[in-house]
């Protein structure tokens, strides 16, 4: 992986350079010049509400988790209330249950995200078999949830012991037996549909002059694969693994309903969830909730750079 | 990065549509069989909890909880019934009402917030509109447990808790880059000519949003209101912490199911069934487009 990117990276590096040294060449109009820009205002102006709006929502909450975070609250004991404070993150690190919650955030996100990568593999599916595959995706999740607990891994009626009946095999009681992999099937199923599209996307945005000189000039399947359609494919690949470990990170649905938390279950989320809403110790919540968004950010990373070349070819 | 994003000429864009059909064409012609059968396969199992979570809503709640299953059991609306408060008494209309008002109103004040804001970030574009382009990717990105808690102690001071108009606002936050980045995605395509021609014109900001953005991209509103639609009616988290009794959604409603009641799978069933349809509605009506809302844009 290293030495593949390694060449693009160098170049990406040095047009950014190249661009710096042009930019620098101009004279930039002081802070003042542009404040005082009508012309400017008026560019911004429409954009404003929408920023202004996302600022309100957004960072000053996380902000405020952060300073919370540093803080011994906890609203069962009002008086106790002080700032300056390392423990809720010496918490978080020497808790096991946490440190067991941190461990499945990430064995979930991987499971889920490798297994819906793989699972496409047939990227032949047209028409309704492209619709069946997206069905999944449109049942809220609360409510495949529940389809899963209670009529899929129910021990005494669930549709998985039924066809166990069927085959003389064995009934086992699927959430408690197997905690963790009931929920990172169900999120599987879940979250397929979703890769599914994107790499579809990817797979019909291939140059098809490109491909169409390959058949002229003799390639054949395979090598059409290897050579074009794997290329670029590399980058929707990318894309679907990071926006779907975004979006696996902040599972909240499955665990609460399927098991609320028990049975070593508890992912980050989850857990920021019961500190906040059971335990009400808001200093430990933020702590939770700072790591969350720390995983959240080093995933991010990659992702703005995936984004942000499949941004400037378009 | 500032001066390679110029819009798209119309031109290139059908060319690369025409390019792209043929690529497909190429690609069924390689197809084999057995990729064809794999495909079906993997699409049935992937469509048939779905299936059976229809068909079993439609049983008696005696014949959805046998083992095996029966799946050739007589349908009965029996199991709606019991959902919709037959037995128990306890109506879902106030939650799926709540769900209603908090998806339909932030998906109003979203598109109303987006369309300005896509317009200042590529038709008359600010000097740094790429800068603002990502710090709205980069809040889709922060958690939403990132901010709960500040949020939770805000509403608990102010009395907001169990109030809906508090969460339509949250969800307005929530949904707002989504509708940003895609928003940006459908102006880009228009042409820059009828821009020229509108101020030329003497058409202000107002009039070109209402005379020329509006209708043009009608289409690409409707689909971006669709996915923040299914969004906003999917979210659990923040709809969990900050509403209860008065305010909760059609989601913390179905977290009365959690716990198994005796015989009542048909009746859970036919909770998901309906709790779900909206979003099956509007997922199929917005397909194309789904794609392009879950990845920000990034995939066209």
């Amino acid at each position: 992986m290293a030495t593949t990117t390694a060449a693009p990276l160098d170049a990406r590096a040095e047009a950014k350079a190249a661009k710096k040294a042009a930019k620098k060449k101009e004279p930039k109009p002081s802070f003042s010049q542009r404040w005082l820009d009508r012309q400017g205002w008026s560019r911004r102006i429409p954009l404003l509400p929408a920023l202004v709006f996302i600022i309100i929502l957004t960072q000053i909450p996380f902000l405020a988790t952060l300073v919370i975070s540093f803080m011994n609250w906890n609203a069962n004991y009002p008086q106790d209330i002080a700032f300056g404070t390392l423990n809720n993150y010496v918490q978080v690190f020497t808790d096991a249950a946490l440190r067991s919650s941190v461990f499945f955030t990430i064995v979930l996100t991987v499971t889920v995200v490798i297994v819906s990568l793989l699972l496409n593999r047939s990227f032949f599916g047209r028409g309704i078999v492209r619709t069946f595959m997206i069905t999944p995706f449109l049942i809220v999740p609360v409510a495949a949830a529940l389809l899963w607990k209670h009529a899929i891994y129910n021990p005494v009626y669930g549709l998985l012991n039924g066809i166990l009946t069927w085959l003389g095999g064995p009934q086992p009681d699927w959430i408690t037996d197997f905690p963790r992999l009931a929920i990172e099937v169900q999120l599987i199923w879940y979250w397929t549909p979703f890769m599914t599209l994107i790499l579809l996307a990817g797979l019909q945005s291939r140059p098809g002059d490109v491909l169409e000189a390959a058949n002229v000039d003799g390639a054949n399947a395979w090598q059409t694969f290897t050579n074009i359609t794997m290329p670029h494919m590399r980058r929707y690949l990318e894309l679907g693994g990071l926006l779907g470990s975004i979006y696996v990170v902040q599972t909240f649905d499955s665990v609460f309903v399927m098991t609320a938390g028990s049975l070593g279950t508890a992912n980050l989320p989850y857990t920021v969830y019961e500190t906040l809403y059971s335990a009400q110790d808001y200093g430990l919540a933020s702590a939770q909730g700072v790591v969350v968004v720390i995983f959240s950010i080093a995933i991010a990373t990659f992702l703005l750079r995936t984004v942000s070349t499949l941004f400037e070819e378009s | 990065m500032t001066t390679a994003l110029a819009p798209t000429p119309t031109k290139t864009a059908q060319q690369r549509r025409r390019s792209s059909n043929r690529a497909r064409s190429l690609g069924s012609r390689s197809g084999n069989t057995i990729a064809g059968i794999a495909a079906w396969a993997i699409g049935i199992l992937f469509v048939f909890p779905v299936f059976y979570m229809i068909l079993t809503s439609l049983h008696s709640e005696v014949n959805a909880s046998t083992n095996p299953p029966s799946f050739f059991a007589p349908l009965t609306l029996q199991g709606y019934k019991e959902f919709f408060g037959a037995s128990s008494g306890a109506s879902p209309w106030p939650p799926l009402i709540n769900s209603a008002t908090a998806s339909i109103i932030s998906t109003i004040l979203v598109i109303v917030l987006a369309i300005p804001a896509a317009y200042a970030l590529s038709v008359k574009p600010i000097t740094k509109w790429t800068d603002a382009m990502f710090f709205f990717l980069s809040t889709k990105m922060l958690p939403a447990v990132a901010g709960l808690l500040p949020l939770y102690i805000f509403a608990k001071y102010l009395g907001l808790l169990d109030n809906i108009n508090y969460l339509l606002i949250l969800y307005t936050a929530m949904n707002l880059p989504i509708a940003v980045w895609m928003m940006r995605s459908f102006l880009a395509d228009i042409p820059v000519e009828l821009f020229e021609a509108a101020a030329v014109d003497g058409a202000g900001l107002i009039r070109t949003l209402r005379s020329i953005i509006v209708p043009i991209i009608s289409p690409g509103i409707a689909a971006t209101a669709l996915i923040c639609f299914i969004f906003a009616w999917n979210e659990l988290l923040l709809a969990n912490t900050l509403t209860s009794v008065i305010a909760g959604t059609a989601p913390v409603f179905l977290t009365s199911f959690v716990t198994s009641q005796g015989l009542f799978l048909a009746k859970v069933c036919a909770a998901a069934t309906v709790v779900s349809l909206p979003v099956i509605i509007a997922g199929f009506a917005a397909q194309d487009k789904l794609v392009q809302g879950l990845s920000l844009g990034a995939v066209k």
